[in-house]
């Protein structure tokens, strides 16, 4: 797929395209991700050629524009992306982008550990109102010291990630003690990505015994 | 090859793909994920008007509408049967409006929509079923206001359904609910499965394919992700049984399938088959039998 693209200092001072069939391409990209966060931790590449604004990794920008638009405030890590992300997300999903994280219905999130707690967790009457992180990640592998169990996973699935600061494990079983309210994270690295509902248990393998 | 089986085609022209606005599946598509992520919960959805009344399975429509794409095969079975009115029409309406390939057979399909049946073939990993849910929620007759049955989901106070249970036995001496029979999805949100009967429940638990349940009139939306627990609700000293008639399908022979029990001619002469009508049409064609639809 060819994709024409207005870089920084372009003449034709166009933004980066979107999807190339909006429809089309929405509808493969969230059956990816459907099936991602029915089997968490499960590695996944988005089907779609994409050229993202900078800041967004390709996946990302994919999962923008097919979940993203006016009902969805989207909040954006500052040291994440910067003006022309959000002029992009602004053309092509038209979401609010907020002020606020604790307003956002999607955020992306950037770093070695997202503070959950500042994003809303929904409440017992509303679980579902809760946000869904896009965290970018540099390394994403279905092989590491991390163990995952619960709904989705069959017997236990390993994962790795990088960069990952100790206090992550901590925060997500903060967030996993909420339920049914909390977060669900979507891991994206480049054009892939794994989900972490709230549902996910993690922990750190002791050893490298038997798995 | 049947009549259920019509390869992907030309989409019909003057409708958005699978009929729905794009607006529209992206709001169900973000309410499918936080389905998925909070197994058993009914999620509110704005539920459009379809092209058939309420209750002609819109809500299994629009999540399937909201899914489906191109390299999908559509399977739909209205109470286990693939030509009947209800599973016809749906499957012509997203060969015409998605173009899609469909398909009779279980094994073959990616999507399965169902009213009211789970096939008798095991669900693989990959596969996803999507039942057409009449009334989603399951403490509805105990508790007729909809503000009071969410504030018991909140708290997970089931007493009441475990009360209606209790009441069945006293009556009954048995429990005699014989289908919609309440599940636990993975020990928290209390579930109707829909009107799937109590001989199908087991199939739920910790299926391989992933469960989608869609009300339309009644705007809410569900999910059980694979691999999840899924119990029917029973008492230590009442567990939870299927009861079958001691009967083999008429047709098939098969011993294990949930029976249908079918007027065959003028005389009134009653026959027993399988409900599923792909699984008991592969058992006949297995044996060499020139094949009935049950």
């Amino acid at each position: 797929m060819s994709v024409q693209t207005a870089r920084p200092g372009d003449p034709s001072g166009l933004l980066r395209p979107g999807f190339a069939e909006p429809t089309l391409d929405a509808q493969r990209c969230f059956r990816i991700l459907l099936d991602a966060m029915a089997h968490p931790g499960r590695i996944a590449e988005l089907p779609v050629a994409i050229e993202p604004p900078p800041g967004l990794m390709a996946a990302s920008a994919a999962l923008c524009l097919t979940l993203l638009d006016a009902e969805t405030p989207f909040w954006l890590d500052p040291a994440a992306a910067g003006a022309e992300a959000a002029a992009w997300l602004r053309f092509h999903c038209g979401c609010p982008l907020a002020a606020d994280s604790r307003q956002a219905a999607f955020a992306l999130v950037a770093g070695t550990a997202p503070d959950l707690t500042r994003f809303a967790e929904g409440d017992d009457l509303a679980p579902e109102a809760s946000a869904t992180l896009i965290w970018q990640v540099e390394r994403l592998e279905e092989s590491g010291p991390l163990v995952l169990t619960g709904p989705g996973i069959e017997r236990k699935r390993a994962l790795g990630l990088a960069p990952l600061a100790e206090g992550f494990l901590e925060a997500w079983a903060a967030n996993g003690a909420l339920f049914p309210c909390g977060l669900d994270l979507v891991l994206v690295c480049g054009g892939r990505l794994a989900a972490l509902p709230r549902t996910t248990r993690i922990a750190r393998r002791e050893t490298d015994g038997e798995d | 090859m049947t009549a259920m089986d019509r390869a992907a085609g030309p989409r019909r022209p003057g409708y958005n793909y699978a009929f729905l606005d794009e607006a529209t599946k992206r709001e169900i598509r973000r309410k499918l994920l936080k389905a998925v992520a909070i197994p058993g919960h009914q999620v509110p959805f704005s539920s459009r008007e379809m092209p058939m009344p309420p209750g002609w399975g819109t809500g299994g429509i629009q999540v399937t509408a909201s899914l489906i794409g191109p390299s999908d095969v559509l399977k739909v079975i209205d109470q286990g049967s693939d030509d009947t009115t209800n599973a016809v029409s749906i499957r012509r309406f997203f060969a015409e409006t998605a173009g899609v390939e469909t398909t009779s057979s279980t094994r073959r399909a990616s999507i399965i929509q169902t009213r009211h049946r789970v096939p008798e073939t095991p669900l693989s990993e990959g596969q996803i079923l999507v039942f057409q849910v009449p009334l989603p929620e399951p403490l509805r007759f105990l508790e007729p206001r909809e503000s009071e049955t969410r504030k018991l989901h909140a708290l997970a106070e089931y007493g009441s359904a475990y009360v209606s249970l209790y009441e069945q036995v006293a009556r009954h001496g048995r429990i005699a609910q014989s289908y919609d029979y309440p599940v636990m999805v993975g020990a928290r949100y209390l579930m109707r499965p829909s009107p799937i009967p109590s001989f199908d429940n087991p199939k739920l638990d910790r299926s391989p394919a992933l469960l989608l349940f869609g009300a339309g009139r009644e705007r809410r939306l569900y999910a059980v992700p694979p691999y999840t627990s899924v119990e029917s609700l029973s008492f230590e000293d009442r567990p939870f049984r299927i009861e079958l008639p001691p009967r083999r399908c008429d047709l098939c022979g098969a011993t294990d399938s949930f029976l249908d029990e079918i007027v065959a001619d003028d005389a009134g002469t009653r026959i027993f088959a399988c409900s599923d009508s792909e699984y008991c049409g592969e058992r006949q064609r297995a044996q060499g039998l020139s094949v009935v639809a049950p």
